[in-house]
Parts: structure tokens; C-alpha cells; sequence
């Protein structure tokens, strides 16, 4: 059942600001259709540099259509500096509160925002273009994760994925944001049990399989795919991608450095993984 | 809210009238315990019997080859876990990419190493774009080692009907177990297990108008079994734990009405699935159906429409007091949308806003014409609040 507010309910039952502005001052898009929820906002500017007027066009749930109404409600007629202060909290406070599986719509607004005003000053937009990728699946960088982690003072892998969707698909990067909230939270990350020196080749090969069959593959296939080991030739391990993951539109940059990366942290560190699997084309 | 328009039987069903009054009594004067000695409570046990009869015979079995189970997932549990016991140097299972959580998450669980017991290799089976399974491909994947296969009827999102038949007939030639989660098939269309090669099927109280808490596993006689939960000698020490006489009278009652129901569901709640199916398709552009559009369960209906999100739909259809349930990721309990649609290929953009309706017997034609009314205008309102799909929407014009 939905755990909504009224507030939450009214916003999304009647939005006031969906709609699109005719040459924009301020026009951004954040997430994307394959993610499940994407925000464009438009912002015309008056004379003095005040918000004249904001519109959304938002794709996803009640909460996301209700974060976007919300967000315009809290920045117009407001200087572009106050309005960059607006944080995914005054967006959640506003709506009466948000289910906390449903934060990341909060922070989607808040991103929107500040990405439209990073563009307009010709800025760099730090959460998405610096930093570098932790989650895959939804595309959230480190950047942004520790912003939200230390902003809310999170302690869990489950409390960030509700806050920014990390973590939230295959599963690949709950080490690194593990990490990430131990850094922030001033803890050192626990040390890595190190690869046995050296190996001969059959016991390479043996444990890449053993790698590939017992930690990597039900990390696949509780996303609906799945890898099989086509042939090893010396540090080079051919892969081939099944179901979902064939077909997904980014697994050449998820699934092989993820394949990779845990073969190298586990096996050996000089590893390559290449994809030699037929790629079905779905789109 | 006004009076709810209930299109979400594959989630769960109304309790049947009849089956409540025929269960009554069991919750009031009639509480014995059907392992008594005494009159008083040995009374109650031919009214366990004669439902187990009425289970049996919805099925085309024998009383003897029905186990009561608790519900779908105890019934599916069991069958996986006794296939494995009954053969311990067997150590394969073949699913479906598609399966209900209740097979698929036990199979995948059985992978990993557990200090009691041995990991198990399980091959998960892909299907095609319209939901099906190559039977080449199961064939191809059966081995020396292989216990069991798994394959659902008929899947509970989509509808889409396995061919059991063709399924079970490779199993026997090759010498595997065959079982098969009913849950959604029985009921809505006819099963008889004495003319088919199924060794094991599940199926599931609450889905045909009993109440939750109930279900039955089918075990073919001759098939070795052990049991899952180990305790008195009820069910012919088959399942431990006293009998919920009440909930066991509700379930065949359910399945005596079931029997009876068959033919409508098969001509009536067919066609007004059609009716309500052709009405989306026609009038709402960018709405594609999920699912072979023959092979497939009578009552369930599963559509995307691009370029909107299944909650947004979902909460929009609840003001109106319409009950449906969607595959998007907001519903999925996860980040991401649904499994089966996943599996088959469906693109993230349609899965997203997938909306399933099932309906049962008690639906009506002035029903499915109010959802009629009121969806279009609400994918209409949700395009408008969307950002994609405008230039193509404009061009499909």
C-alpha cells in the first residue's frame, strides 16, 4: 500500500508546475527512462535574476511527480543563490514527508536543481560529471554519495539506496559503498585478504571458476542474467553474457569491469575479462 | 471511495460466499481434532476427506496423491526439497528464468554451499519475447545428475501457459522428476493429472476464492516423498501438524465451485479480459501487450504503456477504486522492474510502466467498461507530465 501523505497525494493528483517554458534561462535533466524516473526542469529568470517561472516534466512515481511539483513551489520568485540552498530535506519536509524507500525522489529533485543552476553559470555539475561511477546500474557517483551519507548521517548500504538508488540493481557496488560510509564516517575500510602469491595455470583457471560460479553469478542471475566462463588464455578470461545482461545497454562498461574487478580482487590482479558472448540486439 | 472494481485475482481473491458458510461451522461447534478417538472430534474427519476429494477431482488425482500444505510456497518448497532428499546423487535442478520467487529464490539459494547440506547446480531457463520456453533447450539441459525440473503452469504476471504436456513427456523419457507450480492454472483452466507425465504440482488456496493459508501439493502416487515439515502422522506422515480443518473444508469447497466455474471462466471472464484487452489496445497508442497473445491464462492481461511509470498508473487507477498491480520498479519491492518482463527482453522504458489486470468470475461487463472510461484519460494526463516520448507519441497520431 502507499504510504503517501496528503500533501504528497495532492501534488502528485494535481501537479501546478508540469509544462514546458518557451527558451528557458535554466533547463536541466536528471535520471533517465531505463532507471525508472527522470526529472527535466525549466527555469525562466526576470530582470533582477529572481525565478519568474519553473516547470517540470517528470517520468516515475507519485513521489517523483510530487518531488518535482515541490521543488518549483519551494524556488519560485526566489534570487538563484537562495534557490540553490533548496535541499532534498526542504522538498521531503514540504510534501509532509517521504516513505524513506522513496528519498532518492527527494534527492532527484535537489540534483535537478543543482545541476540546472551548474549549467547556467557555466560550472561544473560535481555530483554527475565528477567523481567517479560506484553505482552502474543507476549511475551515482561517489560524489553524490558521500554528500547524501554525510548530509544524513546514513550507516547502511539499504539507507543509501533509498536516499540515492545506489546499490539498488545488481548488487555489484555494496563493498564500495560500504567504503564510502566508513570513510566518511572517519573508519578505516577492512583490509582485503590477500591472492596466494603465485599460482600455476590449472589452479588459475580452477578458481576463476570457483570465483565466477559462486560470487559472481548469483549477483547476475538475481538480476535476471547470467555469465558463463568460455575459455581462459593465460590472464585473459573470455566471458559470455546471457539474459539480461546481453542485452542491457551498458553492460560492456557494468558487467565486464564488474566481472573483472572481482576476479582481479580475488584471483589476480593482472586479469582481463573480455566479452566474446553474441550480443543480442534489443532496442 | 466507492465500491472497488477488483481486477487483481492472480495477487489474491475474494472469498467465496459459499465457501465461508461451508467453513463456518468448523470455527464454531465443530473445533475437534480430527486424530480424536472420541466421536466428537473423529467427526470432523470425514469432512477432511470428503475435501480432499473435492481437491483431487478438481485435479483428475487421487485423495491419496493430495498432501495439504499451508499455502503455493510451502507446496513448492516441499516438492523441491523432497526431490532432492528422495535423490541424493542428483544434484541438478532446471527452471525458468520466470518463476515465481517461492521456486526461484529457493533454487538459487540451493547453489550456495551450506554446512548441511551439498550446493546444488541450477540451470534457469530463458524464454523468448512472448514468455515461452525452448523445449530443445530444456531437453538439451537435462543431465545424469538432474532431480528435478521446475516449470510453472502458467506465470503469474503475464498469464503465459507453459506446455506441461510436451514438458512432462521429455522428463519421463529422460527419467526426471517433473513439478510444476500450478498455482495460477488451477482453476482457470482444466488439469487432469491422470492422463498427464506431472510427478508434482502446487497449488494455492487463496487464488481461487479461499481464504489465505491453505494449499495443496499433488504427489503422483509412486513418487518418492519426504517430507518438509517432520511431526505427527498427519497427511499419512507426509506433512506434520494438526489439520486447519476450517481452512481445509474452505479449499474444497473452493475447488467443488472452481469445477463448476470452469466453463465460465473459460467463455465469460475470457471474454471480458478480450473485451477490456481490445479496449486498451484500440484506444490508448504506445500500449503494447506483455506475453504470447494466445497461450495464455484466460483471465490475465498484461500491458505496457511506454513513457509512463506503473505506481503513477496504479495510484491514479486506486482513486477510482480500480485494483490492478504493475511490474514497474516502484511495485516490484526493488529498484528495478519485474523479472519476467526483464527475462523477456521487454525494454526497461515499457517495463517501467507495465499495469497486469486479472480477473475472475465475479467481474462484469459494466466493470471493465468503467476501467475503459477512465484509463486513457489517466495515460494521457501521465504523457503529459512526461518528458519522453512526445515526437514519437505526436507521430503515432
Amino acid at each position: 500500500m502507499w504510504d503517501y501523505t496528503e500533501k504528497v497525494r495532492d501534488h502528485f493528483l494535481n501537479p501546478r508546475h508540469v509544462g514546458e517554458i518557451a527558451n528557458p534561462d535554466l533547463d536541466a535533466t536528471v535520471g533517465n527512462i531505463t532507471c525508472g524516473d527522470a526529472l527535466r526542469l525549466m527555469v525562466k529568470l526576470d530582470k533582477a535574476g529572481r525565478i519568474a517561472d519553473a516547470r517540470f516534466q517528470t517520468f516515475g512515481c507519485a513521489s517523483a511527480i510530487a518531488s518535482s511539483d515541490a521543488l518549483i513551489e519551494l524556488i519560485k520568485g526566489k534570487a538563484l543563490d537562495e534557490a540553490a540552498r533548496v535541499t532534498n530535506d526542504d522538498i521531503a519536509e514540504y510534501l509532509g514527508g517521504l516513505p524513506e524507500a522513496k528519498m532518492h525522489c527527494s534527492v532527484m529533485g535537489m540534483e535537478a536543481l543543482q545541476k540546472a543552476v551548474a549549467q547556467y553559470r557555466k560550472q561544473p555539475f560535481e555530483l554527475e560529471e565528477e567523481g567517479k561511477i560506484v553505482c552502474r546500474c543507476f549511475g551515482v557517483t561517489d560524489r553524490l554519495i558521500e554528500k547524501i551519507v554525510r548530509e544524513h548521517n546514513l550507516r547502511t548500504v539499504e539507507e543509501v539506496t533509498h536516499y540515492t538508488k545506489a546499490g539498488g540493481g545488481c548488487g555489484g557496488c555494496h563493498a564500495e559503498i560500504e567504503a564510502i560510509i566508513a570513510r566518511v564516517h572517519g573508519k578505516a575500510p577492512a583490509a582485503k585478504a590477500p591472492a596466494p602469491a603465485t599460482m600455476t595455470n590449472l589452479q588459475r583457471i580452477n578458481r576463476i571458476q570457483e570465483v565466477i560460479q559462486s560470487e559472481i553469478r548469483p549477483l547476475l542471475q538475481a538480476d535476471g542474467g547470467d555469465v558463463e566462463l568460455v575459455d581462459v588464455d593465460g590472464k585473459r578470461v573470455q566471458v559470455a553474457f546471457r539474459g539480461h545482461c546481453a542485452w542491457c545497454p551498458v553492460s560492456d562498461v557494468t558487467l565486464k569491469g564488474a566481472v573483472q574487478a572481482k576476479l582481479r580482487e580475488l584471483v589476480d590482479p593482472e586479469l582481463v575479462v573480455e566479452d566474446v558472448g553474441e550480443r543480442l540486439n534489443k532496442s | 471511495m466507492s465500491k472497488v472494481i477488483y481486477l487483481d485475482n492472480n495477487a489474491t481473491t475474494a472469498v467465496a460466499p459459499e465457501v465461508r458458510q461451508a467453513m463456518d461451522p468448523f470455527l464454531g461447534d465443530l473445533y475437534g481434532n480430527p486424530s480424536s478417538m472420541h466421536t466428537f472430534g473423529g467427526q470432523v474427519a470425514r469432512h477432511v476427506d470428503s475435501a480432499r476429494e473435492r481437491v483431487a477431482r478438481l485435479l483428475g488425482a487421487d485423495p491419496g496423491e493430495i498432501i495439504i500444505t499451508s499455502c503455493g510456497t510451502e507446496s513448492d518448497n516441499a516438492a523441491i526439497h523432497s526431490a532432492l532428499a528422495t535423490q541424493p546423487n542428483r544434484r541438478h535442478i532446471i527452471t525458468t528464468r520466470v518463476e515465481h520467487p517461492a521456486v526461484l529464490a529457493l533454487a538459487r539459494a540451493l547453489t550456495q554451499a551450506a554446512p548441511d547440506r551439498p550446493h546444488y547446480r541450477v540451470t534457469e531457463l530463458g524464454v523468448d519475447a512472448q514468455g515461452m520456453i525452448n523445449l530443445k533447450e530444456l531437453e538439451a539441459a537435462i543431465d545424469d545428475e538432474t532431480a528435478l525440473v521446475s516449470v510453472m503452469w502458467a506465470n503469474n504476471e503475464t498469464g503465459v501457459m507453459f506446455p506441461i504436456e510436451e514438458i512432462g513427456a521429455i522428463c519421463r523419457r529422460r527419467g526426471v522428476l517433473l513439478h510444476t507450480d500450478a498455482v495460477q492454472a488451477v482453476g482457470k483452466v482444466p488439469i487432469n493429472l491422470s492422463k498427464l507425465p506431472v510427478d508434482m504440482l502446487s497449488l494455492s488456496g487463496h487464488k481461487l476464492h479461499a481464504p489465505k493459508g491453505i494449499g495443496a501439493l499433488y504427489v503422483r502416487r509412486g513418487t518418492r516423498f519426504a517430507p518438509l515439515i517432520v511431526g505427527g502422522h498427519q497427511e499419512h506422515n507426509r506433512r506434520g501438524g494438526t489439520e486447519s480443518v476450517p481452512l481445509i473444508v474452505a479449499l474444497g469447497m473452493a475447488a467443488e465451485l472452481a469445477g463448476r466455474n470452469m466453463q465460465a471462466e473459460q467463455t465469460r471472464v475470457r471474454a471480458l479480459r478480450d473485451r477490456l484487452e481490445q479496449g486498451i489496445l484500440a484506444t490508448a497508442p504506445a500500449a503494447v501487450l506483455n506475453g504470447h497473445p494466445e497461450k495464455r491464462l484466460p483471465n490475465t492481461t498484461n500491458i505496457s504503456f511506454e513513457y509512463v511509470e506503473g505506481e503513477a498508473i496504479l495510484l491514479m487507477l486506486d482513486q477510482h477504486g480500480i485494483c490492478a498491480s504493475s511490474g514497474s520498479a516502484c511495485t516490484s519491492g526493488s529498484l528495478e522492474p519485474s523479472h519476467v518482463l526483464r527475462a523477456m527482453g521487454v525494454p526497461f522504458t515499457a517495463a517501467h510502466g507495465s499495469i497486469r489486470f486479472s480477473l475472475s468470475v465475479y467481474n462484469t461487463p459494466e466493470e471493465i467498461d468503467k476501467v475503459l472510461a477512465v484509463l486513457p484519460p489517466i495515460i494521457r494526463r501521465l504523457r503529459e507530465i512526461s518528458p519522453f516520448g512526445r515526437e514519437k507519441l505526436a507521430a503515432a497520431k
